[in-house]
């Protein structure tokens, strides 16, 4: 073999063999190691992939969304609204929408109810989403009751379930006619909750929007691309607890990983001195350092790598299950798709394995610039 | 084959604790003999073996190493040379804690890059010599004093030296272990290699074992 | 015996093999998602649905697209939340961004939070 490499494979049993010396310690550091950054890891994988998920599946929602606000409230749309947009050039569908949520003391579970075109949904019928029916037990033809806001029972047939797929969309959907939603919360006739706008030219969204407003001065359009916008910033590292989990973590991991590191003991001091006494040089030394943070830190990070990407993808991110449900009961099951964004992983690379292997580095170098005749003194 | 050309050495130069611990040196090793210095503690012997085997540089003055200046060179050459040519057996043993016998032999050679199958089977052949053989697995802390010693040995010879360089090697040695080293002294000197030593023991410096006795006082040179 | 630089360096290539699999292979995995991608878009668009069903305590955080900043984001957009999902989702960007970059300037939209 080539003498570099055999040289290389000597200094790297010669550092597991040190490392071997205070096992429990090194192995607890290696898992901590592992823990961060299969924690760091999670997030990103989980949290991209879901960025992207959002990203594609709600190019499908409607172009504009048209709210009203009252006094800083959302309010419903009186009668006569849809009629003004009418006149707006460039709009090509606009829909009135009948949506509002209701609180299940069965389950203390928010759902939400939606109406929808007599063709789809008869009266007395509903569609339900998988989450809500796998924990109120429901599957189609059974029938439920629920009790409207005023008191009154209503009993409702389920007609289908949607689709297990699709819970991460429809995990607490109820849907139903538009008589039965109206009849339901007693809503008034001829108010909606909101009106959804089709714009065939996505150029002329902004321009629609600015005629919204002109016309109706006390609405406010939502956009598109402000709906794909708001799940382009979720976990956001800057989100509350996840800041505060992630900072305590690291900095833990920090102390931990300075403690070993940076706590050059006299022992170790003295094994340098002799190793450059027998015939090893400052170079040496520090390779063979170089190679106990090389061979920590990559461990750790590809074991906290590979973890992650099997719990986030294979176990769909059970680790962060309760801080995701919050105060919540109904929690979509969803299997994200699994890309990986290369830079991503090369900034978590950056991030875990350099500052470890330089904090092993710096006292190593102070130590191993001494006079190897330290160890005859 | 080794020359000393008015050695000087200071600790601490150009500091308020300053300290000359060699005043000038001339002397010349001859190679395949046993060099004993002898002198109180204090008396720069020590000082003066790690001059010698490029442990540290003198302050002034020359050291010829088979007729090759060695004090100026740069400190990876430097190392090269004591790898290659010195074998240490320190006082203290200075063995690595927490490793085995065989892990400790082999250190020096790891820098040279020999393969490992090699370095095993020549640390074999040391312990073998040294009969230590059913110790090469045992940690080094788990060793007797003598036993230590001669992993310290096993570990010069490692590289296959010209030249060995032990500080006071019966120190923490009794009577009987001390005869076990002189005898191992012999057979170095049968193997044709110099040895430098340290010691203030008599069992060693009047022993037959060594062929030149140099006594050292103050950093200076007494006498022959 | 096997050297222990033996099995470090297998144990890291091995490791290292699985990282480099998920990305050859991450092409054909994403696209065994790519139906119910599609089929999830057609949902969204058939039923005018404007966000994730991931937290649903909340109005705000079921849908955070169609919060306004009042009553959604409580006292400051910034601010803890009762609900724990509340400090997981960031205001949407529409409601905090500079109101001149606006196109609705109106109903009740502060720029800074009151």
């Amino acid at each position: 073999m080539n003498p570099w490499l055999e040289k290389q494979r000597h200094l790297i049993d010669f550092t597991l063999a040190s490392l071997a010396r205070r096992k429990t310690r090194n192995i607890g550091l290696l898992v901590a190691y592992t823990l961060l950054v299969f924690v760091l890891a999670s997030l990103t994988l989980f949290s991209n992939a879901l960025r992207s998920e959002a990203k594609y599946v709600l190019a499908g929602s409607p172009e504009v969304i048209l709210q009203r606000m009252v006094a800083g409230r959302h309010d419903l749309i009186p009668p006569g609204y849809l009629e003004q947009i009418g006149r707006i050039r460039g709009v090509q569908k606009k829909e009135g929408r009948l949506w509002g949520y209701y609180y299940d003391p069965v389950l203390n579970a928010n759902y939400t109810f939606m109406a929808r075109p007599a063709s789809e949904v008869a009266d007395g019928m509903i569609m339900v989403g998988e989450a809500l029916a796998r924990e109120r037990g429901l599957a189609k033809n059974n029938t439920i009751s629920f009790r409207s806001y005023s008191g009154k029972l209503f009993t409702f047939e389920v007609a289908a379930v949607l689709s297990p797929d699709s819970e991460l969309l429809s995990a607490d959907l109820v849907l139903l006619s538009e008589d039965d939603f109206r009849r339901f919360f007693e809503y008034p006739e001829g108010h909606y909750t909101d009106i959804a706008l089709s714009v065939a030219n996505p150029q002329e969204v902004r321009n629609v929007a600015a005629k919204l407003t002109a016309a109706l001065p006390d609405s406010r359009p939502i956009l598109r691309e402000e709906v794909q916008r708001t799940y382009q910033s979720v976990f956001d590292w800057r989100e509350g607890i996840l800041l505060t989990v992630l900072a305590g973590a690291i900095l833990a991991f920090a102390i931990l990983a300075w403690e070993k590191a940076a706590g050059l003991s006299a022992e170790e001091k003295r094994e340098i001195g002799i190793l450059k006494a027998i015939g090893w040089e400052t170079g040496d030394v520090i390779r063979m350092k170089i190679w106990e943070g090389l061979l920590i830190s990559l461990t750790a990070f590809l074991g906290g790598f590979l973890a992650a990407y099997v719990h986030v993808f294979h176990f769909g991110a059970a680790v962060f299950e309760p801080v995701l449900k919050g105060w919540s009961v109904l929690y979509p099951k969803f299997a994200l798709v699994p890309a990986v964004d290369g830079l991503q992983v090369a900034t978590l690379f950056f991030f875990t394995v350099f500052p470890y292997t330089a904090a092993i580095l710096v006292p190593i170098w102070r130590a191993a610039i001494t006079d190897p005749d330290a160890v005859m003194r | 084959m080794i020359e000393l050309l008015d050695i000087k050495k200071a600790f601490n130069q150009n500091r308020p604790n300053e300290y000359w611990a060699l005043h000038g040196i001339d002397l010349a090793v001859e190679a395949g003999k046993v060099t004993a210095f002898r002198g109180p503690s204090g008396s720069g012997k020590t000082t003066l073996l790690t001059i010698v085997g490029c442990l540290s540089r003198p302050t002034s003055g020359r050291v010829r190493f088979k007729g090759e200046d060695i004090s100026a060179l740069p400190e990876r050459f430097l190392t090269d040379i004591r790898r290659q040519s010195f074998g240490f057996v320190f006082q203290q043993f200075n063995l690595i804690k927490g490793l085995s016998a065989l892990e400790n032999v082999i250190l020096p050679a790891f820098p040279t890059g020999r393969p490992r199958a090699e370095l095993v089977a020549r640390a074999g052949e040391l312990f073998e010599r040294l009969q230590l053989t059913h110790r090469a697995q045992a940690k080094v802390e788990w060793l007797s004093g003598g036993e230590q010693q001669r992993v310290a040995i096993a570990r010069a010879l490692i590289n296959d030296p010209e030249v060995i360089i032990a500080d006071e090697p019966t120190a923490n040695l009794d009577t009987a272990l001390s005869m076990e080293f002189m005898a191992i002294l012999e057979g170095f000197t049968a193997a044709g290699k110099t040895v430098l030593l340290t010691s203030h023991d008599p069992l060693v410096v009047e022993s037959s074992a060594v062929h030149r006795v140099v006594g050292m006082r103050d950093g200076r040179l007494i006498g022959d | 015996m096997s050297r222990p630089s033996t099995v470090a360096l297998v144990i890291i290539g091995l490791l290292a093999c699985a990282v480099l699999g998920i990305f050859a292979f991450s092409g054909p995995l994403t696209a065994a998602h790519q139906p119910r991608l599609d089929a999830n878009r057609e949902l969204v668009a058939r039923f005018g649905l404007t966000d994730l069903a991931l937290f649903t305590e909340a109005r705000y955080t079921r849908h955070p697209s169609q919060a306004d900043l009042h009553s959604a984001l409580q006292d400051h957009p910034g601010a803890f939340d009762h609900f724990p999902s509340g400090s997981l989702l960031s205001p949407p960007a529409h409601l905090t961004r500079d109101r001149t970059d606006s196109h609705e300037p109106v109903a009740g939209k502060t720029a800074s939070p009151d």
